[in-house]
């Protein structure tokens, strides 16, 4: 692999330009469907929808999980809901406002081909997910009720009350099931995928092991598709589940397949912050909450009083300060940036003052407990659980925390990697996101990949490329294996002392720090150094109890660390590179004297694809990003 | 604070397995059950012991991962909760805990707190579904549902297929799980054209994989984390 793939855009016009490209792409007869294997990595809201969905065109898929259970991959998480340009609400939503929203939200880092096709699909997929039995909430007169989210001005997320991801996800997976009891999905759960498997250049499988077993399995298929999520556990600390990994993406990068944007990695604000040191992830609560929840903290800074004690004209309600018109609602990575300097600069509540409060006190007084027990009731018991506190009567404390990473595997229009026959789709691709997704659009982008796109675009390249059946004893599998192996076997035969986990806690606390809300030259350069360090370090001190076969969770671990770390060297190399500030990747040496984000348009209007290179330092691609129906303009949320 | 684990430990499904004790030191009140047994985990493996297997993901209550026995009742004290999200100031310094992997004919212990749950699959794979395929949906405002009636479905919707109510039922039944399940697709329009086929097929299938019959005993619900009625049981058995 060497240089960059045609990112194959569609021509004409950008309206429709998805309707032409289905039309024109060649397709395969049914029957001939039934003789094609394909592979589907990850069961989330992507690889549930899209086995579901190839299986129903008749293709013979294979569905790999690490999981016990398809149901609880991690989309099952995701709270706030799903946009979709239906214009119901009367407010002046359209597709155009959802193309434009997801564009400017990504600060003009994404291609606009991805952001329309998106937002056209995207009214589909509510049909798609109510049709399975999605319990969306309703008005009393039956019609699918809205609310508005972060980053948007109209009212156009889509939601069953805090669990949209986890309906959204049954809904899948029940069509998963279903292709399973029709014998069309073979499906294999606990299996960790740990190798790609290509031959004469194209994905044509994957190496797993099997979580009960520890034996390594050879799956081959003609295609290949990833769906395993995305990178936030780079940073330990992350509103990710624990198993939530990057082996699969990365891997496969490693084996040619270009890696997108690395750095561009989303801050959530509004997590329960950290305390103790084992303590083992940062829950997110959603977004939504900032509807009619207010930010704020107190005016002086050391302030220690509890938070009933300090009366209104002592409070700073920030965002609202700063940002009038979108006050609370402003993006994500706004406000997780603002809350982190108010923090350093004195402001911040709760332990080692790394919190801002979030007060529902003035939404209760107005609207009545029971109202806003109706809308929020699952985080409020969620936060009263975790933290101790009640949120109905003090305000929550709240911290931002890695939560999603727009970067991912390079693809084109098709959803291909670089790698023919690899198709990565939902958050472990890089797309329509850009530098910042907005809120409520991740489930709209894994199920727009799953159900709509990719089983188009995979028979499109299946019916050009037939490709041989082939055994599992060919070389290329074997070698996969050994390597496979031989990671496995050192990994065990280390003689050091310390766990796993002990590592990944280093690592988190090296990215957080310098790879984190905001970013400089000279941190990212000690990043750099301090990786490769901890890198060399766990190769020798690392300790993995047990052996190769039966369930050994930490070598579980130990592989997926073991790939965070040449992750989390690539995010630092692609947030040293990428000079300015955009979206979610602020470089505090590009801002303005208001300390607003400075993107640099002539320099870094490109998709970074960065290419593995066995020989030396990772080289970087440019792909050029054209805008021809909406200019770059400067987002403002004032 | 100070804590006595008492944990069960099987290397294999076909070991007999026993309890073994632990005690853990200067543990925060603020963590979770979960977080401790990371804590005691890194001391086993520092001192070159196997550490204990127990099924966990999210951490936030949702994914349905984690799940065992504790001091005897599923997903422990709390009501309404799953172990992930069970914190150490529900248990007073000093308290000695007893960790036991779920027991049913359904669920084989695989090793230490995990089991198999596999069978709550094939269960939904015997009919929870509307048969519907992508791109065969009619406008999702074609047909009203009415608030409460969304709200009543989404209530039964929630069930995460943790196993906790199969592990305290005394048949080991499945009934709230394929309870939940039924009225969640029954009580809307789109589930309407299987909702009796799916009431039979189900319940078939949860009896071959060796769940019991419904013990009335209500042990489910109680345990149940995301508190799903165990009326539902008997609007199922009003089914077919």
């Amino acid at each position: 692999m060497s240089g960059l793939p045609d990112p194959r855009l569609p021509s004409g016009p950008l309206a429709d330009a998805w309707r032409r490209t289905r039309e024109t792409s060649p397709l395969i007869s049914p029957l001939r469907k039934s003789q094609i294997d394909i592979l589907v990595v990850g069961t989330g809201l992507a690889g549930a929808s899209t086995a579901a969905t190839l299986a129903q065109q008749g293709y013979r898929v294979t569905v790999l999980s690490f999981h016990d259970s398809p149901r609880r991959a991690h989309s099952v998480a995701a709270q706030g809901g799903i946009n979709a340009a239906r214009a119901v609400a009367v407010d002046g939503d359209s597709i155009s406002r959802l193309f434009s929203d997801t564009l400017k939200g990504g600060d003009f880092r994404a291609r606009e081909a991805g952001c329309q096709r998106l937002a056209e699909i995207s009214s589909g997929i509510i049909d798609q997910c109510v049709a399975q039995g999605v319990p969306f909430a309703r008005e009393y007169g039956g019609s699918l009720a809205t609310r508005s989210f972060g980053g948007a001005l109209v009212s156009r997320t889509f939601y069953a009350r805090g669990q949209t991801g986890q309906q959204l996800l049954y809904g899948a997976y029940q069509a998963l099931m279903r292709q399973v009891e029709l014998g069309r999905v073979r499906l294999l759960t606990r299996r960790d995928v740990l190798e790609l498997i290509t031959i004469d250049g194209v994905a044509r499988g994957v190496v797993a092991r099997h979580l009960l077993t520890g034996e390594l399995e050879v799956h081959t298929a003609r295609t290949v598709l990833l769906c395993s999520g995305g990178y936030s556990n780079v940073y330990f600390l992350s509103t990710n589940a624990l198993k939530s990994n990057a082996s699969a993406i990365w891997r496969a990068h490693r084996k040619g397949a270009l890696f997108a944007n690395p750095c561009f990695t989303q801050i959530h604000p509004t997590c329960i912050p950290s305390g103790d040191a084992f303590q083992s992830k940062l829950t997110l609560m959603s977004e939504s909450l900032r509807n009619d929840g207010r930010i704020w903290l107190p005016k002086r800074a050391g302030d220690q009083r509890p938070a009933n004690e300090i009366p209104e004209e002592e409070r700073d309600y920030f965002l609202e300060r700063m940002y009038p018109t979108y006050g609370n609602m402003t993006p994500r990575d706004v406000a997780s940036r603002r809350a982190r300097e108010l923090c350093n600069a004195g402001h911040g509540v709760g332990p080692g003052g790394r919190s801002v409060y979030l007060d529902l006190n003035d939404a209760i007084a107005n609207e009545g407990r029971d109202t806003i027990a109706a809308r929020y009731g699952n985080l409020m018991t969620m936060y009263e659980r975790i933290s101790g506190d009640d949120p109905y009567q003090t305000p929550m404390r709240i911290y931002p925390a890695p939560h999603y990473t727009m970067g991912g595997l390079w693809v084109d229009y098709q959803l291909m990697s670089s790698i023919p026959g690899l198709f990565v789709l939902g958050e472990a691709n890089y797309s329509e996101h850009g530098a910042n997704r907005l809120g409520a659009s991740a489930l709209m982008q894994g199920l727009a990949d799953g159900y709509f796109i990719a089983p188009s675009t995979v028979t499109s390249w299946l019916a050009g490329h037939a490709g041989e059946q082939i055994q599992d004893d060919h070389p290329a599998c074997r070698e996969a294996l050994d390597c496979t192996q031989s990671r496995i076997d050192n990994l065990l035969n280390s003689q050091g002392n310390t766990p796993v986990d002990s590592f990944h806690r280093d690592l988190g606390a090296i990215m957080i720090n310098h790879c984190g809300i905001s970013r400089h030259a000279k941190g990212l350069k000690q990043g750099l150094h301090a990786v490769a360090a901890l890198s060399e370090r766990f190769q020798h001190e690392v300790r993995v109890p047990g052996e190769a076969h039966g369930p050994n969770a930490e070598l579980e671990k130990a592989l997926r660390v073991s790939d965070f770390f040449g992750l989390a060297d690539l995010m630092l190399r692609d947030a040293l590179a990428r000079e300015e500030s955009c979206g979610a990747h602020f470089r505090e040496e590009h801002q303005s004297a208001e300390g607003e984000a400075l993107r640099d348009d002539a320099n870094f209007a490109h998709i970074a694809a960065w290419e593995h290179n066995a020989n030396g330092t990772p080289i970087r691609h440019a792909e050029a990003l054209q805008f021809t129906t909406l200019k770059p303009s400067t987002r403002s949320y004032k | 604070m100070k804590l006595t684990l008492r944990i069960w430990r099987q290397t294999t499904a076909s070991d007999l397995g026993s309890y073994e004790t632990y005690l853990l030191e200067n543990v925060s009140s603020d963590l979770s059950l979960l977080e401790a047994l990371d804590q005691l985990n890194e001391q086993l493996i520092s001192s070159g012991r196997r550490p204990v297997s127990f099924e966990h993901d999210c951490r936030e209550g949702i994914c349905g991962s984690c799940g065992f026995l504790v001091n005897g009742q599923g997903h422990g004290p709390r009501t309404a909760t799953s172990v992930c999200q069970l914190y150490l100031r529900e248990f007073s310094d000093g308290a000695a805990i007893t960790l036991a992997p779920w027991k049913a004919k359904a669920f084989p212990t695989i090793q230490d707190l995990m089991v198999d749950r596999s069978a709550l699959d094939r269960i939904i794979a015997a009919g929870g579904y509307c048969s519907t395929g992508t791109g065969q949906a009619p406008d999702a405002n074609a047909q009203p549902i009415g608030r409460q009636q969304a709200l009543k479905a989404f209530d039964t919707a929630t069930c995460i297929g943790c196993g906790a109510c199969v592990a305290s039922c005394r048949n080991a039944s499945a009934s709230l799980f394929v309870a939940a399940k039924l009225a969640h697709l029954g009580q809307l329009p789109q589930g309407q054209p299987e909702r009796s086929t799916r009431a039979r097929t189900m319940q078939i299938r949860m009896e071959e994989e060796g769940f019991g019959s419904c013990s009335s005993n209500l042990e489910c619900e109680a345990v149940c984390p995301q508190e799903i009625s165990a009326d539902w049981i008997s609007w199922m058995h009003r089914e077919k």
